[in-house]
């Protein structure tokens, strides 16, 4: 076959061709890669799609019952039947306080000794103490806890008991996620890690790899241009983490049961964006640090916990102090979280798709660039 | 007798030169605890202190607005647009203008001031359920406050029963107070796990392994020598993440230092065995960071970190029983938040004793028999 010319189409796209088959080669001949690239998604989709949850249930309590009436015993029977609680009776506050200590239970229930006598009266007073180590588990018990308390109340009243409802009710709607499952934003979430994890820690050895082992000069000496290098080597890992955001969704959606309420197509199109984005910054951090160890280091400081603690996932954004807040406005995760939660859950809102889709886009070019810059200039 | 321990003493020197002379591995190793522990401490936290939220009004009377009054200035919320009809909530929801929305009813004056329920709708953006649950909270308990100040101004009769709550260890019932001692457990092992399994894959890839092999070293004196400097720089990082903690967040420290050191010290040994039973298996850096990674993740999610491992199935909770970093957590909040003594902790120390006795005397093997 005749070569095309150095500066031809024909030839850029051969050469292209021929550095993605030996990356491919590379990547398909070490077992670990294959590993990381679908095992690891599955693997990880399955583990934490059943594994997080923030949904709390059968919380163990113990109720300190020091009243020994009919009625603080009833208050008590409140507690035991709800599906929220694991509680234990104890007749005295200090054993239950000893469980506490133990860790035994979350919480304290405390009816006191005038319990009968106030509620005659009409104001009487169940005390609730928590166990604050786990603060967000803490005030969901507290929530469930003035749950119970208020379903025995109307439980009394439809019984004809004289009760006074309380003045103003809340009542809520969570709109996208009726069933209030936690797992239908973990999971969108967990796609983001998955994308992340693929795109910027595999890529950000690949060239720091080069570079210890002097193969990057030898590159050098041949007629492939720094994109024709870049483009090469990121196909077949695009294609990898192409793999993992099919097996992803298939178990979010199969699996989990998680509503995908877009355009399939959509989500197909940002998460391409957001892989290149990944994609980019491995490569960056690995032709600039020229270190596997220090790139390694890099690459899981900048994307995996980012991604994790300040995309959005778990923790609101606008909670944050303004500070911090800015720092999530440069992190790509950020973004990709808000178009999944909205592709998934929502459906198909333009003024949220492209807005963050947009500032992707950027990115992705953005880091190109900056790969460009950094990978030439060790040429000099 | 002596012998070793010079012999020991020359690798860890040689150890704790490769790995801090570089100043850019020494500042990858001690500046991202810092930072990530003050970003951290900021941005992990359910707690909200910034709810946009939209009114409905259609009963625009004096009872409403005191309402809003109290939902306005209980400093969370923060009202970013008054609908017009309920047809407009779609909209904003959908575009994340705001988390919920907060919609009176005509009738809502005329209830309060009969003693029926007034009822107040809310509805909430759920894509994080989570954020919407917590704020739906919020304006329950502005409800409730509201509520008992309208009956004792209008003297009507309270509520039979009312629910106090205190909270042990963590008064305010703070997010940040059971992230931060977490994160000593967290961040060491992200890093000590790493160090130890690229620095035999560092050797392994350049020679100098096998040349360390046919020095007059046993096994387990190398793998001494390797264990010994990651769990010095594992120490050192914990130590700066407390630091941050009590001077700059100003949590207070119930516990003693030499509990949660014994702790910290037992944790190291662990995740730095799975460091080195890492490294003993693989031939290269690059598959010593996947494997490393391999077990990061898991080990991170499924730790108590963020989600509570007793939301987790049963089987995924005897999975966590191999995972170091849910015993140093659950170590490092007991300590810290707790002031758990030495014996309390036990449970927690025993684990990651057999974790380090399996993980450790395999490295070592590994060592001799695996040779590329």
């Amino acid at each position: 076959m005749k070569p095309g010319r150095p500066g031809g189409t024909r030839g850029k796209l051969r050469r292209i061709v021929a550095l993605a088959r030996k990356e491919t080669y590379q990547l398909t001949r070490d077992p670990s890669s294959i590993a990381i690239g679908m095992v690891m998604p599955a693997l990880l989709v399955l583990l934490f799609g059943y594994g997080l949850s923030l949904d709390v249930t059968n919380v163990p309590v113990a109720i300190a019952v020091e009243d020994p009436s009919p009625i603080a015993m009833d208050l008590a029977a409140g507690f035991r039947l709800s599906r929220y609680f694991d509680a234990v009776l104890v007749p005295s506050m200090a054993q239950a306080e000893q469980l506490m200590l133990d860790d035994e239970v979350k919480g304290i229930v405390r009816i006191r000794p005038d319990f009968s006598r106030h509620m005659a009266i009409g104001d009487a007073e169940v005390q609730v103490i928590l166990h604050g180590t786990d603060a967000n588990t803490a005030r969901i018990v507290q929530g469930y806890a003035q749950g119970a308390v208020a379903q025995w109340t109307a439980r009394r009243a439809a019984e004809g008991y004289t009760v006074t409802s309380p003045p103003v009710v809340v009542e809520s709607r969570l709109w996208f996620n009726e069933a209030n499952d936690s797992r239908y934003f973990l999971v969108p979430g967990l796609i983001v890690l998955v994308m992340t994890l693929i795109g910027a820690f595999l890529t950000a050895l690949v060239i720091a790899r080069e570079w210890e082992r002097g193969t990057f000069e030898a590159l050098f000496a041949t007629p492939v241009h720094t994109d024709e290098i870049l483009v090469g080597k990121t196909i077949p890992y695009f294609v990898m983490g192409m793999i993992g955001l099919a097996l992803c969704i298939v178990a979010g959606v199969f699996l989990f049961h998680v509503p995908l309420r877009g355009s399939i197509w959509i989500l197909v199109g940002v998460s391409m964006l957001y892989l290149l984005v990944a994609l980019g910054t491995g490569l960056w951090v690995s032709s600039v640090t020229k270190s596997q160890f220090v790139a390694s280091q890099l690459a899981l400081l900048l994307t995996f916990l980012p991604a994790m603690m300040l995309s959005g996932f778990l923790f609101d954004l606008r909670s944050m102090p303004a500070a911090v807040r800015a720092i999530t406005y440069i992190l790509p995760a950020r973004y990709y979280v808000a178009l999944l939660q909205t592709l998934f859950l929502a459906g198909d809102i333009w003024g949220v798709i492209i807005p963050n889709a947009a500032v992707l886009a950027v990115m992705a070019a953005g880091l190109l660039v900056m790969c460009r810059a950094a990978t030439r200039k060790r040429l000099a | 007798m002596p012998d070793v321990v010079f012999r020991i003493l020359a690798l860890i020197k040689k150890e704790l030169l490769a790995m801090l002379k570089d100043r850019r591995t020494r500042t990858s190793l001690f500046l991202p605890p810092v930072l990530q522990s003050l970003l951290f401490g900021y941005a992990a936290s359910y707690d909200l202190n910034h709810v946009p939220y939209a009114v409905v009004d259609q009963n625009r009377s004096e009872a409403s607005r005191a309402f809003l009054a109290r939902l306005d200035g209980s400093g969370v919320f923060e009202r970013v647009v008054t609908l017009r009809s309920a047809a407009d909530i779609q909209d904003c929801i959908d575009h994340r203008r705001a988390l919920l929305v907060v919609q009176f009813d005509q009738n809502f004056e005329r209830n309060l001031q009969a003693g029926r329920p007034a009822r107040v709708q809310v509805i909430a953006d759920g894509r994080n359920s989570n954020t919407a649950n917590t704020a739906v909270a919020y304006v329950g308990a502005v409800a409730d406050a509201f509520g008992a100040q309208w009956q004792e101004d209008h003297d009507q009769p309270g509520p039979p029963v009312t629910v106090t709550t205190r909270a042990w260890y963590n008064p305010a019932l703070e997010t940040r107070w059971n992230m931060i001692p977490a994160l000593v457990g967290t961040l060491t092992m992200l890093q000590t796990l790493l160090l130890t399994a690229m620095s035999v894959a560092r050797e392994r890839e350049q020679g100098t392994f096998d040349q360390l092999l046919v020095t007059p070293y046993r096994p387990s004196e190398i793998m001494v020598g390797k264990a010994v400097p990651s769990m010095m720089v594992g120490t050192l990082q914990a130590t700066l993440i407390l630091v941050v903690a009590q001077l700059w967040f100003r949590i207070p420290f119930e516990g003693s230092f030499l509990t949660l050191y014994a702790g910290l010290g037992v944790f190291l040994l662990a995740a730095v065995g799975m460091g080195l039973m890492v490294s003993s298996f693989v031939a290269t850096m690059q598959e010593a960071m996947f494997f490393s990674f391999v077990l990061i993740m898991p080990f991170t999610l499924l730790s108590g970190l963020t989600t509570p491992i007793a939301n987790m199935p049963r089987a995924l909770q005897y999975f966590t029983m191999i995972n170091p970093l849910r015993y140093a957590i659950d170590m490092a909040r007991r300590v810290y938040l707790e002031g758990a003594g030495l014996p309390q902790i036990v449970p927690d120390l025993w684990p990651l004793v057999i974790i380090g006795a399996i993980t450790l005397p395999i490295a070592a093997w590994m060592f001799r028999h695996r040779l590329t």
